[in-house]
């Protein structure tokens, strides 16, 4: 049978290699380079600080936050797991992967939200954006672990990219999600009492889209913590080192007890991240106060408090 | 008055053919074949009209009929196609994107049909949103918010969340929030809309008692003939977006310009919309000690009344005299031709000017004519009872003679949706 293969070969794969490995690394490696230095700079201050702390202090700060956004169970769940997680040695390991967490999703949120704002307010901007992102979700990760070696060597931050392509996609679309659910008749208000474009966005948008914003960095937040046995193939450290020298020596048992770190991590960021974004449920707490809500981990009764019971 | 807001060959088509679309209209197609022809929708066409400050102009039609298209191009939320819109000269339909948000920060302001109010907000940063926009510093910003809330009766809500309050009080917050940065002219988009009827009677009362001492230019935009004739100084009636008929409520009432507007009328609370100034006749007195019965029943034979007042030498009102009463005392043989004192009945109905005629029922049923005083209580006219009754049934031929200038068609220069509509 004759298909189309026989009448013409495309050397795709030839094409890519000559992309990368021919014009993109030898003439970018270096701007490459050092765009890693920001993300290094602040992965080595997390993992340091997170490693300084001292383990009970750590426990202590997370079961109170998940004591205020996710009940009293969450809170002794927390307890009980990160005691777990010191009992079986992977302390360190854990606030390394934590530390690379909070990098990535950090950068995420950086990236994402501006980027989600833009594609809300340009149907232009959102058509380009859409296909970008559907591509970064759907590739399988392995493909561009190899580019990132080449461009970025190996190590703690080229995983962190890796992990910040990954983990990208949800919070520019709910970002994007959000500030074109506000209710049309609220922007008409605002354009009619004579606001610009940055009044509307910090005084009615971001506010009104708060919730669904949150919604998205939890997103992200799971979304990097499944890529951390994937980034430390190419050298990230933390508990997926732990999971992939499980792999190589056929450990079952070490394997399992990173495998395990990393749920217990992943149970207690998504119910504390799902709390704080619920609390924008009743529609009342500003930018400012999310942030203050990030900041004041131990709970002053402030009037969002009170609200949320009304709520 | 002077003229605050003039519009000019307002015509706007919503779709991409927006110049096919004009042409055809100028050859005077209907809004269904330019769709057809064009695939444009036609959202206003050839609106004028001028509103002067203070007044209340209210804009009726159905929904579909451009209304809400209209009241957001005055502000500049939607271009308008062709045509000027010149509020104090500038022009909303062609200045620039940074004049028109001075304008719509210093000059017009806009309450919603739902609200609109920011949810995550207090009612007092609501208020002060438009102050907020200008720039205004929060300590003064707050003391004129709520200033503003007092003026709409809710300055103890003013730490409330919107959805703390019902849906009437949502409104007045929307209000207020219009109020506070002072504008000159206020766009409502049907804001009693979405409130129920008692509430939606309630909020027009005080809109009416708010604007005798705000004296704002007021564009109100409704679908309900009943709130229009209560509220409008002037009256535009929309469909198909275009203005069917321009005029005071009793002039569209009393002289509908075509069957569209007939048929509204048709159901409309007539007591409502006319005044006892418009069913009153001249007084025609008699004065004590100057007139005698003879001279009393004399003018009510040519006049065809049954009853007149009596005034004093100051002009005061002395009561009333009913022709029966006068014939009986001139049977009395002993004193043929009797002063008016005799007769006279000194329990009368009175009623001022702009009372609504739904006032005068009671009135008027007592069957003496009422009396309509001027605020110095002299008689500046009479009701007679058949007149109330004969305007409410809409049959104005019987509605006292010199009746009111609403009975007769006005062709007035500042309604031209009229010519057209005839043509």
């Amino acid at each position: 049978m004759l298909s189309p293969g026989d009448l013409l070969v495309i050397p795709f794969d030839d094409w890519v290699n000559d992309f990368v490995r021919g014009w993109l690394v030898p003439n970018f490696r270096p701007a490459f380079r050092a765009a890693q230095v920001p993300i290094t700079l602040v992965l080595n201050g997390l993992d340091d600080f997170f490693n300084a702390l001292p383990m009970l202090l750590t426990t202590g700060v997370f079961a109170l936050a998940a004591w205020k956004w996710a009940g009293r169970s969450m809170a002794i769940f927390t307890l009980i797991g990160f005691a777990f997680i010191d009992m079986i040695g992977l302390w360190p390991q854990t606030m390394t992967t934590l530390a690379m967490i909070i990098t990535s999703v950090l950068f995420c949120a950086v990236i994402g939200i501006p980027a989600g704002i833009v594609a809300a307010r340009s149907d232009m901007v959102w058509k380009v954006l859409r296909p970008v992102l559907d591509i970064m979700q759907t590739i399988p990760s392995f493909v561009y672990l190899v580019p990132i070696v080449m461009l970025f060597g190996v190590g703690m931050a080229p995983g962190i990219i890796a992990t910040i392509i990954f983990a990208l996609p949800p919070i520019v679309r709910l970002t994007n999600l959000g500030i074109r659910n506000v209710r049309g008749d609220l922007i008409e208000a605002a354009q009619a009492f004579g606001s610009t474009g940055w009044q509307m966005l910090v005084d009615l948008q971001i506010p009104l889209a708060m919730r669904t914003i949150m919604a998205g960095l939890n997103q992200t937040l799971m979304l990097a913590l499944s890529m951390v046995v994937i980034a430390a193939l190419i050298g990230a450290g933390g508990l997926g080192l732990v999971v992939n020298t499980g792999l190589g020596r056929l450990d079952v048992g070490g394997a399992t007890a990173g495998g395990v770190g990393i749920v217990i991590l992943a149970i207690v960021l998504d119910r504390i991240t799902q709390g704080l974004g619920e609390q924008n449920q009743a529609e009342t707490v500003s930018l400012r106060a999310v942030f203050l809500n990030l900041i004041r981990l131990r709970g002053s009764h402030r009037p969002t408090g009170e609200i949320r019971k009304a709520g | 008055m002077p003229i605050k807001l003039s519009v000019r060959n307002v015509f706007k088509v919503f779709g991409r053919k927006t110049n096919a679309a004009l042409e055809l209209l100028a050859q005077g197609r209907s809004k269904e074949e330019i769709l057809k022809a064009t695939g444009a929708t036609v959202g206003v066409q050839d609106a004028s009209f001028d509103v002067g400050e203070g007044e209340i102009f209210v804009v009726m039609g159905l929904s579909g009929s451009g209304k809400s298209t209209l009241v957001r191009m005055l502000n500049g939320l939607i271009a308008p196609t062709s045509g000027s819109i010149l509020i104090d000269g500038d022009d909303v339909a062609s200045c620039g994107r940074r004049r028109l948000r001075e304008i719509r920060r210093e000059k017009i302001a806009m309450v919603f049909q739902h609200f609109a109010l920011f949810p995550h907000w207090t009612v007092a940063e609501n208020a002060a949103y438009g102050l907020r926009v200008k720039g205004v510093q929060a300590p003064e910003r707050r003391e004129r918010a709520l200033k503003a809330l007092d003026q709409v009766g809710l300055r103890a809500w003013a730490e409330s969340l919107p959805s703390e309050l019902s849906g009437g009080m949502q409104q007045r917050v929307g209000l207020a929030r219009g109020l506070a940065t002072g504008p000159e002219v206020l766009l409502m988009d049907e804001p009693f809309g979405a409130l129920d009827p008692l509430i939606r009677r309630e909020m027009q009362d005080e809109l009416l008692a708010l604007q005798k001492t705000l004296r704002k230019t007021i564009i109100f935009i409704t679908h309900d003939l009943n709130e229009a004739l209560l509220l409008g100084d002037k009256i535009a009636i929309m469909k198909d977006g275009r203005f069917v008929q321009v005029g005071t409520a009793q002039e569209i009432v009393s002289n509908p310009a075509d069957d569209y507007v007939a048929a509204f009328v048709a159901d409309i609370d007539r007591g409502r919309v006319f005044t006892a100034e418009d069913v009153s006749n001249d007084p025609a007195a008699v004065r004590l000690g100057t007139d005698n019965a003879e001279d009393a029943m004399r003018t009510m034979e040519d006049l065809n009344r049954n009853a007149l007042y009596v005034v004093d030498d100051k002009d005061n009102i002395a009561g009333v005299v009913t022709y029966q009463d006068l014939a009986a005392a001139t049977l009395d043989e002993e004193a043929p031709n009797p002063v008016l004192e005799e007769a006279l009945i000194t329990e009368y109905p009175t009623a001022a000017a702009d009372d609504q005629l739904n006032a005068l029922y009671g009135a008027a049923s007592g069957g003496l004519p009422i009396a309509v005083t001027d605020e110095r209580d002299r008689l500046v006219g009479v009701v007679e009872p058949e007149a109330v009754f004969a305007q409410l049934s809409g049959d104005e031929e019987e509605a006292g003679e010199e009746a009111p200038d609403a009975a007769t068609p006005t062709e007035t220069a500042d309604s031209p949706g009229k010519e057209r509509a005839h043509a």
